[in-house]
């Protein structure tokens, strides 16, 4: 904060407190016995009475007034000056932090140096595990893991980038961005209509034969690069499986319709950032052991 | 009504625009309350949204702020204000015109934030969701009020200015500095109602409360203890107790308030020093606020036992209860450690409902009763019985809100703060969601309770303006004390 500016609180804040006890002191009277004189004023019938200012009051706002003023000197609060010990809330914030992780140091470290595979099965790491999924990835997720429409089903042996320890982890600590283009413009309607005919074929579903046959050939021009020539997907992208019966955007043939007319977009959140590595690490553990039951 | 109302006018004040205020002050309170008390059974009943957009809780969450804060609140202060500056300046308001055009212009804009709001038009800022061209409305009929009110106390009879019509002028220049500076912005377009505020990030959010913590400070606090300094010595019919306190709490609570908006922003972006001086300033303001409380209560002295016959006089006390109450909670929610377990949790709500329930609705109500019969040419309300019955739903009513988001408040701050031995955070926040579920039924049940009072008020407003109705005995003294 420039000076200038640093100058203008510590005298605004100055002349208020100033400014409060100068009109608290005038206005006190020596006498403190109530009375029944009145000012002499009189409006619509309101007499006031010239009583003093009840004592407990009096007191109870110096209390508050010096108080405030010790608060000033102790922490920051007059425009640059620090406050005498120095206090900030990213300091504080930073203690906290730093007194957790002497806490935690010891079990953290303990933890992080297994391999995922061997800690999925432990009661305290599948305990910390679920209270770290309750608070970061169930509002997508679900409590139970078992996904929601757009957000994938990790309880499940079905992944669409895999399943195995290092991919889980990166997933968590990256984030993932899938994208399925819109192919309405490009295919057209009936184009649309005819894949979806051909999906729906894939996973042994009622069909029109012709359009199958359609459909066929647009996939084997337009989809098979992601999801392949079987349409088992590929975890390399994030292409999911077709052939399973596992929808992560619902699998009636409107819906099918609009996913491979507009295109989907998935989000994962990179956590990296925001989780430990130690967290991160007993998460994948959860996450893991989930499917693995 | 215009045979009703030239039989009603009184020699030399004009009545006409006070009674109109009058009514509406009940018309609002009841359309805000119902808002209310419907989005509270929304939190309780989610599925009450219906799944339409106008009826979802976040576009009828701030009709109802507004509804209840600048409708209800707003026409009382108006209907009183008018009156107060008139019986104690001695004057008949300087303009009648300008006077009705504050009225309709009011009207108007509580019309357009009733539209707007449900469909979803908004700044976003709290309590200042209007926007651009409703806020020059508002701007236009403000600066009208501040012409009619000064103007009349520049033409008073009485040589000093009267304690109330302090209050009230505060009120007055203060809401039309927060209100102009905290609702610039740069609309879109000629033809759209968006704009984008002029500040930006942190300042902007600083401006909001400064803004938002203030109309609690000046709408809410500042014009009702005017009604307060009238109506109190007026229905206990006895002198203020202290000059000198009113001086006193005057100029501090006036120098005092305008510096805690920073406490809404405790543990954020906003830097150390802005914080640690909202929250010492808040902490002074303690004694200025307790200021009015007292001279209000010590009015009493002697007459402690019309509390007795008298239920206007009981809204009245126990309005000022509540205002001690809550002016009391406000201090302490502001230290930073007590805001890290009360921050982001209902017991905010409960704070705001103490001060807006107990406080606010209830020195309305009790100054409307004062008025009513006097606006109407009636010796006193219909029916006294109707008004202790009023009475006991609004305390009633309060006290259900108000312990029922404390006891929410408190549980979800320890909660989300919980840790297990592991390390790990004990609850999700579904869980505090979910333990809450309780206390929202209680807030719908108080506050439903507080809201059929008002229906009971309304019936009570409507038999007294009916000239060819008797009034109602008035009950045996001890019966319903």
């Amino acid at each position: 904060m420039a000076s200038f500016w640093s100058y203008w609180i510590i005298i605004l804040t100055t002349v208020t407190i100033v400014g409060i006890s100068w009109v608290l002191f005038a206005n006190r009277k020596r006498e403190q016995q109530p009375t029944d004189k009145t000012t002499g004023h009189e409006y619509d019938g309101i007499e006031e009475l010239d009583n003093p200012l009840p004592a407990w009051w009096f007191y109870m706002f110096v209390i508050s007034i010096v108080w405030g003023v010790g608060y000033l000197i102790v922490y920051p609060g007059m425009g640059n000056f620090a406050g005498a010990i120095g206090w900030t809330q990213v300091g504080q914030y930073e203690k906290e932090v730093a007194a957790a992780d002497e806490k935690y140091r010891e079990m953290r470290d303990r933890y992080l140096a297994l391999p995922v595979e061997e800690i999925a099965g432990d009661p305290a790491v599948r305990k910390m595990g679920m209270r770290l999924f309750a608070n970061n990835c169930s509002q997508c997720h679900g409590a139970d893991a078992g996904g929601a429409y757009g957000f994938p089903n990790l309880s499940d042996d079905d992944w669409l980038y895999g399943g195995d320890p290092a991919t889980i982890k990166a997933t968590l600590q990256n984030g993932r961005q899938a994208a399925m283009p819109a192919w309405g413009s490009i295919i057209g309607d009936k184009g649309v209509a005819d894949v979806v005919q051909y999906v729906l074929s894939l996973n042994g579903r009622d069909t029109d034969a012709g359009q199958v046959a359609a459909g066929e050939t647009v996939f084997k021009t337009y989809c098979v690069a992601c999801h392949g020539p079987d349409g088992h997907g590929n975890t390399a992208f994030g292409a999911p499986n077709l052939t399973n019966g596992i929808w992560l955007y619902g699998g009636s043939k409107e819906q099918l319709t609009q996913t491979i007319r507009a295109g989907r977009n998935g989000v994962m959140p990179a956590f990296k950032d925001s989780l430990s590595e130690d967290k991160i690490h007993i998460l994948t553990a959860y996450v893991y052991g989930l499917s693995r039951k | 009504m215009s045979e009703l109302n030239s039989a009603l006018e009184h020699p030399t004040y004009n009545y006409k625009v006070v009674r109109q205020f009058t009514v509406m002050t009940v018309v609002w309170g009841i359309v805000g309350m119902l808002v209310g008390v419907l989005i509270a059974a929304q939190l309780a009943w989610p599925a009450l949204n219906f799944d339409l957009p106008w009826l979802s809780f976040g576009r009828l969450r701030p009709l109802h702020t507004n509804a209840v804060i600048f409708a209800f609140g707003g026409c009382a202060l108006f209907a009183t204000s008018y009156y107060v500056v008139q019986r104690t300046c001695q004057v008949r308001l300087i303009s009648d015109k300008l006077a009705a055009i504050t009225f309709w212009g009011w009207q108007l804009v509580i019309l357009s934030a009733a539209i707007t709001l449900p469909l979803g038009i908004t700044s976003g800022k709290e309590y200042a969701e209007l926007q651009w061209p409703i806020d020059i409305l508002i701007t236009v009929v403000w600066v009208l009020y501040a012409i009619v009110f000064f103007g009349t106390i520049a033409k008073r009879k009485t040589g000093h200015i009267y304690v109330a019509n302090w209050f009230y002028g505060a009120f007055i220049i203060a809401v039309a500095v927060l209100h102009i500076i905290n609702s610039l912005a740069m609309p879109v377009a000629m033809d759209s109602f968006q704009a984008y505020s002029v500040y930006a990030g942190t300042v902007d959010a600083m401006v909001q409360w400064w803004y938002g913590h203030n109309a609690v400070g000046f709408f809410l606090t500042a014009g009702f203890l005017g009604m307060m300094y009238y109506f109190v010595p007026k229905q206990a019919e006895r002198p203020v107790y202290s000059y000198r306190l009113s001086i006193v709490h005057f100029w501090a609570l006036v120098a005092v308030y305008i510096w805690a908006g920073p406490h809404h922003l405790h543990y954020t972006a906003l830097p150390d020093w802005a914080q640690s001086l909202g929250m010492v300033m808040s902490l002074i303001l303690l004694a200025p606020s307790w200021g009015g409380m007292i001279n209000g209560m010590m009015t009493l002295s002697g007459a402690w036992h019309k509390l007795r016959t008298d239920p206007i006089l009981r809204f009245l006390v126990v309005s000022l209860s509540f205002y001690g109450m809550s002016t009391f909670e406000g201090p302490m929610m502001a230290i930073k450690t007590v805001n890290s377990l009360s921050h982001y949790t209902d017991w905010t709500i409960g704070h705001v409902h103490s001060g807006a329930l107990g406080w606010v609705a209830m020195i309305s109500i009790g100054a409307m009763y004062h008025l009513i019969p006097i606006l109407f040419g009636r010796e006193r309300m219909y029916s006294i019985e109707l008004i202790y019955t009023h009475f006991w739903m609004s305390t009633i009513g309060t006290v259900l809100y108000i312990t029922s988001m404390w006891v929410n408040g408190i549980l979800q701050g320890l909660m989300w703060r919980a840790y297990n031995q592991d390390g790990t955070l004990t609850y999700s926040f579904v869980e505090s969601v979910a333990a809450s579920h309780p206390g929202y039924i209680v807030r719908v049940a108080g506050g439903a309770i507080f809201f059929f009072g008002m229906l009971v008020m309304a019936y009570n407003l409507y038999m007294t303006s009916r000239k060819d109705v008797e009034l109602q005995a008035a009950p045996a003294v001890a019966s319903a004390a």
